[in-house]
């Protein structure tokens, strides 16, 4: 281990650096990239890597970026990509691809507020577009998990009872230009915890077909298939758990995180680096002798409901946090999570830091004292947090 | 089903590579990309194929899962990512050093609009990939809309009265990016068309190749006279047999004798040129012109009528 400081970009790269190397006994490292701002500097560091069997291809869009990724992973290489907002936007089509073909693609998004009018500043609203893609998706708050995540998420990608593409994802700005002592493993260790992909099912010299024409039926299954994968993740995890610590000597975090939560008398659940902001605040009510508490959603897809809700038994107050809006209806974790509480309990959804709006401990305590003064949940909030 | 499978776990027994389209296949009667494929498993001998589809009809030939009627392993792509994804493959082929030639097979509509962007960025850094395009000229799996492939002309479900523009030149554009290899293969000439598929074959680099595939369904024609439309294509000068090597080296390999009634007979011979009562006369000028470039490009025969 060295402790080092790192932007949340570098951290990914070098990261991804680390993962690629390792499958050079199995069949290399293939990578498609293509630049946007706030991963610009992941893709530009992986460039200038030199990674023994390995190729990273400077393509001419996002789309083909993801294709470059399918096209190497389904040739059993290890792959990588990144990008933000608009860019993965524009990859969709291939991101869904690389889903439905269960391809353990790992990609880091840097979360980035969709346009036009352009803003490159944090919003979850891109990576959310693609909750329903088919990735499996997590959501960090510190550029040491970005690092943990990223090794973790090809751990469970390309596990045989898994074989799902996994996003992890950085807020702009905040984790992507943000440098933190961060602490890389030697590639002995990651070579130890991600031995070369042996993926079934590759493409070989074997005529078969990836992606042909599917029956309403076969489709049924193939749906039935990928979503009994995605729930078969937690014990995955759990085995990535342990195994990463005894390997790297600290264990990654659950794909839930309670904070000082047990005798709550409100909960503030949200996701990424505002999770990080919440816990500062949940200490400074904590001083003032206000009992607030914390859960941090690190998993999203799959969705840990079964986790989340045994956080949330006992607790009759529950605020939600976004950092995104579903036009329309109001925060997608919230939409997501108001339904796990005790049957009586007030959940309440607020959305803040859209377009990248600092969210400060003022702010959330601001909203712990409107979701502890509420008898009944109202329609979800829209807060400006301002610049 | 409770997991993939795969062909020889349906029990086949007939060989699993040959034909390259195999029996069972869902091409049209007459289709000049069934023609093609065929020519193309001539061509590849004991080279080992990867192939990569987007959507089309070859997509559709290939059948449905989890049969395959492609006798050479294939991943069907997103429509316009075909080179992308064969960019993929390849870099993993060449960092295994296992030999295998990766293969795109793409119709018009995922070559010529769709798919233009990840072409030329593929061409353009010379990626290790044989291209083919069967150019059916009529968007075949959406049905038969106009495109930048829809020859002058040409009614398309979208172009009632005929198209009023000339079709793109992809051949040149792809040259343009100077690649090792771009070729236009003609189905009436079968030796020529399986020589310029071994050597794009067996190149290193970005190698295009264009076939002109006629489609019975589209074109509105005898699926028995396909063939024999590709010969007046070629004859009457409106469908050129060229090579170009690294974008400069061009070479014309059948010379046309440019007859107004082979022109005349191709487009009677199709009801898609029947609407807009475009003739050989309306055609003519184009196709002049265009071998006037072709020439001058050629080196061996300069015109002397040609354009200042």
């Amino acid at each position: 281990m060295n402790g080092q400081l790192l932007s949340g970009n570098h951290a990914a790269a070098l990261a991804a650096t680390l993962a690629g190397r390792a499958n050079r006994t199995g069949r290399g490292f293939v990578s498609g990239v293509y630049p946007i701002t706030p991963s610009t500097e992941c893709m530009e560091l992986l460039c200038n890597q030199e990674i023994e069997k390995g190729h990273v291809v400077r393509v001419e869009s996002e789309h083909s970026a993801m294709a470059v990724c399918i096209g190497g992973a389904a040739s059993g290489s290890r792959t990588f990509t990144t990008s933000s907002s608009n860019g993965i936007a524009y990859m969709a089509e291939n991101l869904v691809a690389a889903a439905l073909l269960r391809l353990p693609v790992v990609m880091v998004a840097a979360n980035r507020t969709l346009g036009p009018p352009w803003n490159i500043w944090a919003d979850h609203g891109d990576t959310l577009m693609l909750r329903d893609a088919g990735w499996m998706q997590f959501y960090c708050a510190d550029n040491q998990e970005l690092v943990d995540t990223v090794l973790c998420a090809y751990r469970l990608a390309e596990d045989a009872r898994v074989l799902l593409p996994a996003m992890v994802c950085q807020e702009a700005f905040v984790l992507s230009h943000t440098a933190m002592a961060t602490s890389l493993p030697t590639q002995e260790q990651v070579d130890r915890f991600l031995p070369a992909l042996d993926l079934p099912g590759r493409l070989g010299r074997t005529p078969k077909v990836l992606g042909g024409l599917t029956s309403s039926h076969a489709t049924e299954v193939h749906r039935a298939q990928h979503h009994e994968a995605m729930g078969r993740v937690w014990e995955v995890y759990r085995e990535a758990q342990d195994s990463f610590e005894e390997i790297f000597g600290r264990r990654p975090a659950d794909p839930v995180v309670p904070y000082r939560a047990d005798d709550a008398d409100v909960l503030v659940v949200s996701m990424g680096t505002i999770a990080a902001t919440v816990e500062r605040a949940v200490d400074e009510a904590r001083a003032k002798g206000i009992r607030l508490g914390a859960l941090r959603v690190r998993t999203f897809r799959p969705f840990p409901a079964g986790q989340i809700a045994a956080v949330l038994r006992g607790h009759a107050r529950v605020a939600v946090i976004d950092r995104n809006v579903s036009l329309g209806f109001g925060g997608v974790l919230w939409g997501e999570a108001r339904g796990l509480a005790d049957p009586g309990a007030v959940v309440q959804g607020y959305m803040i830091g859209l377009g990248g709006g600092d969210v400060r401990p003022e702010h959330v305590l601001a909203i712990a004292a409107d979701a502890g003064a509420r008898s009944v949940a109202g329609a979800p909030v829209l807060m400006e947090a301002g610049t | 089903m409770t997991g993939p499978v795969y062909p020889e776990m349906m029990g086949l027994s007939c060989p699993v590579d040959d034909p390259l389209l195999r029996p069972g296949n869902g091409n049209c009667g007459g289709c000049g990309m069934s023609t093609a494929l065929q020519f193309l498993g001539r061509a590849r001998e004991d080279r080992k194929l990867q192939m990569v589809i987007p959507a089309s009809c070859a997509a559709v030939s290939v059948g449905p899962f989890p049969y395959t009627a492609m006798g050479a392993p294939t991943i069907l792509s997103t429509f316009g990512a075909a080179s992308a994804v064969a960019t993929g493959l390849s870099h993993a082929a060449r960092l295994n050093g296992d030999g295998t030639r990766v293969v795109c097979w793409a119709g018009d509509g995922g070559t010529y609009d769709i798919g233009m962007a990840s072409l030329s960025g593929a061409a353009e850094r010379n990626e290790d990939i044989l291209y083919v395009c069967y150019d059916n000229e009529i968007y075949g799996n959406t049905g038969g809309q106009r495109s930048s492939a829809t020859p002058h002309g040409a009614s398309t479900s979208t172009t009632i009265r005929g198209k009023t523009e000339h079709k793109k030149d992809v051949l040149a554009i792809l040259a343009a990016h100077r690649i090792p290899y771009a070729a236009t293969v003609s189905l009436a000439h079968p030796q020529d068309a399986i020589r310029k598929m071994r050597r794009a074959l067996d190149l290193e680099g970005f190698r295009f190749l264009q076939v002109l595939a006629p489609c019975p369904t589209g074109w509105k024609s005898e699926p028995a006279l396909g063939i024999e439309l590709v010969r007046l294509a070629v004859r009457s000068g409106l469908f050129p047999v060229v090579e170009v090597v690294d974008g400069r080296r061009t070479t014309i390999n059948v010379e046309p004798d440019f007859a107004d009634e082979a022109l005349e007979l191709y487009l009677s011979l199709q009801r898609r040129y029947q609407r807009s009562e475009i003739s050989a006369a309306d055609l003519r000028p184009a196709i002049e012109r265009h071998w006037r470039d072709l020439r001058a490009r050629s080196g061996r025969i300069v015109p002397a009528d040609r354009e200042p």
